[in-house]
């Protein structure tokens, strides 16, 4: 085993991780606050700080000096174990995401495996979660959640195989490289050479929102039902931790998104152009961040779907056209590859 | 600034490491038999499961050991607990008392297996683990499954397919009666 790991590069990372996730749970809070907020024709949070940008810091102090509640009829070790466990693998999955050809902890050949493994993980600790707080709304989500996610795990992982055909490694940062030299070379469109690109696109946006419990497809917590889903028993930091993992979550399938169909960290611009050309963070980054805004966007534009209806939604539309997709992909693949 | 680790404390961490994972596999598998609640045992199955993936992971077969993350504790161990939330046990009820030759019976027939085994391994000549990290085990799982294993592997699709069409049958009795 090669263990000639770099000890000081290797903690950077970690903190640096961790410390990424929590300051992106927290603004993406404020933006989502502010976003719904102007979408509504409110403010939204503007007294502490300027615009409110001080609110996150508050809120979380607030989340951290609360008491951390264990209600008597919990299952203990469960209880405290399941918010844990929604955050443990959101870290763990940033260690393989390349930010840019510099910017990466660990350049894994199957990359993209080792996220959707660590992303399964999630559902177990919401069903814990919900499981072990014995509430029936709990139970109730907790069930949802569960059918929800494996629902869409199927055609994500569809998806996820025809692009691994196009790009022919499982290697995020080979995945990147094979779209090299402008937007006309991205996965997302058509131009690449696959015509059925947005359509790939389209489905593993779907899926990621569903996978992510964003609405319209957030019945795992649907709060004019289940008051607030599998947390509906958490307080203090047990919630504060649940909060973070989605966000994380959010977090991670837009860098996923990006770096599968929009690129990773090359510039939309061919690369003559001075500055804007060039390929770094920052456009991974913008891409990324862009994402996140349209699936704030998606959340505060449509209403909740019902839970047949979604479940229809995988399981007659998307996989019978992921399938499908996959194979018209890879004959597209043999003949023109 | 050079903090790499120094060669002398590498086999003493490498030791550490697979003890640690050792640990964590025994004490699932005793968690997911001797826990009262089925919860908790379904907790020990999975930390059982995690604990074989970091072995995998440890023996440099890092796609196998996704796959074990993927598949048991991504998809098996929530099917299980699906189950069990859809049978609705009673979680305070003790199991049901075992007759009394069990116990001695079990501890027999668990000799016997951990024997077989353990002469076996003993025996066995083992292959060596991969030794680079980035080793292209995709490919060789990939080749190994549609060339010397694809009988057992087409079997395994067909078994997999009865038990979709069973689960089918099971389902829709139940729902011709419901008008929907």
């Amino acid at each position: 085993m090669d263990l000639g790991i770099n000890v000081f590069e290797m903690v950077i990372y970690l903190v640096g991780f961790i410390a990424f996730a929590a300051a992106n749970a927290a603004y993406l809070v404020w933006v989502e606050r502010k976003g719904a907020a102007h979408i509504q024709r409110r403010t939204g949070p503007k007294e502490v700080g300027p615009y409110g940008l001080l609110q996150p810091l508050a809120d979380g102090a607030k989340l951290m000096s609360k008491q951390f509640i264990i209600p008597a009829g919990v299952d203990r070790p469960l209880f405290i174990l399941a918010p844990i466990l929604t955050m443990v693998p959101a870290i763990m999955i940033f260690v393989t995401i390349p930010f840019s050809e510099t910017i990466l902890a660990r350049d894994f050949n199957i990359g993209l495996l080792m996220i959707l493994a660590f992303a399964s993980v999630n559902v177990l600790a919401l069903l814990m979660g919900g499981w072990a707080s014995r509430n029936k709304y709990a139970v109730i989500s907790a069930a949802r959640v569960v059918s929800q996610n494996i629902a869409y795990e199927i055609p994500m992982l569809i998806i996820v195989i025809t692009i691994v055909l196009i790009s022919g490694s499982m290697n995020l940062t080979e995945i990147v490289a094979g779209q090299a030299g402008g937007i006309l070379h991205w996965n997302l469109l058509p131009t690449n050479g696959n015509f059925l690109g947005p359509i790939t696109f389209i489905i593993f946006f779907i899926c990621s929102l569903a996978e992510t419990n964003r609405a319209p497809f957030d019945l795992g917590e649907a709060e004019s039902e289940l008051i607030a889903g599998f947390h509906t028993e958490y307080s203090s930091m047990g919630f504060g931790l649940f909060f973070m993992g989605e966000y994380a979550n959010i977090v991670i399938a837009a860098a996923l998104t990006t770096i599968l169909f929009l690129g990773g960290w090359y510039s939309p611009l061919p690369e003559s152009i001075p500055y804007a050309g060039a390929s770094s963070v920052v456009w991974f980054l913008v891409k990324m961040y862009l994402l996140i805004w349209l699936v704030v966007l998606i959340r505060w534009t449509y209403p909740r779907v019902t839970l047949w209806s979604l479940l229809n939604l995988s399981w007659k539309i998307l996989i019978p056209f992921s399938l499908f997709n996959l194979l018209a992909s890879a004959g597209l693949v043999k003949l023109l590859g | 600034m050079n903090l790499s680790i120094s060669p002398d404390i590498v086999p003493i961490f490498r030791e550490g490491i697979f003890f640690g994972l050792l640990i964590v596999t025994v004490f699932g598998a005793l968690l997911a038999t001797l826990a009262k609640r089925m919860t908790r045992a379904i907790l020990g199955l999975v930390v059982c499961f995690i604990g074989i993936a970091g072995l995998y992971f440890f023996l440099n077969s890092h796609f196998v050991a996704l796959m074990q993350l993927l598949i048991y504790v991504g998809a098996v161990a929530i099917t299980i607990c699906f189950a069990i939330m859809l049978a609705q046990p009673d979680e305070m009820k003790m199991a049901a008392k075992t007759p009394a030759l069990a116990g001695p019976f079990a501890i027999l027939l668990g000799g016997a297996v951990t024997w077989v085994l353990a002469s076996t391994a003993m025996k066995a000549t083992w292959m060596a683990p991969a030794l680079k990290v980035n080793e292209g085990t995709v490919k060789q799982v990939g080749a190994s499954l549609l060339t010397t294993y694809s009988m057992v592997f087409e079997l395994v699709s067909i078994v997999l397919l009865l038990a979709i069409l069973g689960a089918l049958v099971i389902a829709r009795s139940g729902r011709d009666k419901i008008e929907c």
